[in-house]
């Protein structure tokens, strides 16, 4: 026993040390994330405008992603860990891509998800490279590279047969009796206790609070987690004998976590692409 | 008298649960899962075999060694089962990675011998087999990482307490795991030779 214990131990030893000396894998705050700082950021905008058109139109998420170095890794193994990590394209369908630039090492990589190695096959990716990017890399001209690359690959990715988008609204899997079941325990158990504390006013404002939250949590859409804590708030200011409004900033501040910024839609990688070098 | 019988079976499912055997249960599925995986991503590359041959073949008829060694490699794979189950067997498993090591360094001795032929490399479906190789052999890489993880969780969970008593109680055994392909020649330094540089 002591025995498994020690190897325990030097596992969560070696995983924090090898953690520490890998390169980072960056949040995930846009489709088009550059680290170097090559594009300019009307250049970045323009890649951004395009990719998220793309996602509209098909549903299918591609993220471009410039880092300095992939180092002590190889370009594969960090690409790998990146889309693990961000999980681009949507879940089932894993119609995700990411074009990934080590701009230091001189080395590129296009990964490409499950969903879409059909299309963009090996063959297909390493073509991009060495033929669109590449030689736009070898002139020093990166914005053209990455934007004729993204162009190549919604082109050929393009043709292929995916379900169509979810309407931007619909919040991502989470049905409303989920919602509505947590709103009842919040109001009625968790309201209860805090109306016996706090009075009936602060602890609506609690709840609405706190079910703008959580709504936010689960959908990922602003305007249904401000209208939830405002549900919540009246519900809850209401359950027990009636009370004076005044009921606007409950919400409201709930509401302000949600939704915004981009978010990987839970699709898989299976380390298909291709790599290359300019 | 029922209620307790009811309650004591209750009690003993949920210590069942609770001593990991629902763990050996997900664990054993998950091993079985990227198992399948790697054995689909190594068929997948034993498939690109033939093809490259016989592309190379048309540049560099008299490369035989290395054209037969990679067919014959070729062969050793595909005489083996590679079934769901080589996993339970340890000397079969072991057979099968070295089989699949033999196939790796054939391949690899083909590509360098292809480096030396201008028109071969400038051959356009030869450039596409080679990415279809290297991606290929990149999900053969990441199938396994997978695989090690996933028989890693199980090996604690079979190997930590309290689910080791668990394991021991109904016979759930340590699963073996991939070692390093080439564990011999990692071993040996490298030789260096400045006299007489090939070609």
């Amino acid at each position: 026993m002591p025995r498994a214990l020690i190897a325990i131990c030097f596992l969560l030893l070696s995983s924090l040390a090898g953690a520490q000396s890998l390169q980072a894998v960056p949040a995930l705050s846009a489709r088009v994330i550059d680290q170097t700082a090559t594009l300019s950021a009307d250049q970045r905008a323009r890649l951004e405008t395009k990719l998220s058109a793309f996602e509209r139109q098909k549903g299918a998420q591609i993220a471009v992603l410039i880092v300095a170095s992939a180092a002590p890794e190889s370009i594969e193994q960090y690409a790998l860990r990146v889309v693990e990590a961000w999980k681009l394209g949507r879940k089932g369908v894993d119609d995700g891509a990411l074009l990934l630039v080590a701009k230091n090492d001189r080395k590129l990589r296009i990964e490409v998800g499950y969903g879409f190695e059909g299309a963009l096959n090996d063959a297909t990716a390493k073509r991009t490279i060495s033929e669109t990017i590449a030689p736009r890399f070898k002139e020093g001209d990166f914005y053209g590279g990455v934007d004729a690359g993204v162009e190549a690959i919604i082109k050929v990715v393009g043709g292929e047969n995916l379900p169509p988008p979810k309407a931007a609204s619909a919040g991502d899997g989470v049905d409303f009796e989920t919602l509505i079941f947590v709103g009842f325990i919040l109001i009625f158990v968790v309201g209860g206790v805090l109306r016996a504390i706090l009075g009936r006013f602060l602890a609506a404002g609690a709840i609405g609070v706190v079910g703008g939250i959580v709504a936010s949590l689960l959908v990922s859409s602003l305007l249904l987690a401000i209208l939830a804590g405002i549900v919540a708030f009246v519900v809850s200011l209401f359950a027990g004998v009636s009370g004076l409004g005044g009921w606007s900033s409950g919400g409201m501040r709930g509401g302000s976590f949600g939704g915004g910024g981009f978010s990987g839609g839970g699709g898989s990688f299976g380390g298909g692409g291709a790599s290359g070098g300019w | 008298m029922r209620i307790r019988i009811l309650a004591v079976v209750a009690v003993l499912v949920s210590l069942l649960s609770g001593c990991g055997y629902n763990a050996f249960q997900t664990g054993d599925e998950a091993i079985k899962s990227s198992w399948s995986e790697v054995l689909n991503q190594y068929q997948r590359r034993a498939d690109l075999v033939p093809n490259l041959v016989s592309t190379v073949q048309g540049y560099a008829a008299h490369e035989k060694d290395v054209l037969t060694q990679v067919t014959a490699a070729r062969a050793q794979v595909g005489s083996i089962q590679a079934t769901p189950e080589l996993i339970k067997d340890p000397e079969a498993f072991a057979k099968f990675q070295q089989a699949q090591a033999g196939l790796s360094s054939a391949l690899s001795r083909l590509l360098v011998v292809a480096e030396n032929y201008p028109n071969l490399k400038a051959d356009a479906a030869f450039r596409d087999l080679q990415a279809q190789l290297e991606g290929t052999e990149n999900r053969i890489t990441v199938a396994r990482n997978r695989y090690i993880k996933s028989v890693e969780a199980y090996n604690v969970a079979v190997r930590t307490f309290p689910n080791n008593l668990t394991a021991m109680a109904l016979g759930y055994q340590v699963k073996p795991n991939f070692s390093v392909e080439n564990e011999k020649a990692i071993s040996v330094a490298p030789k260096v030779d400045f006299g007489n540089a090939k070609k």
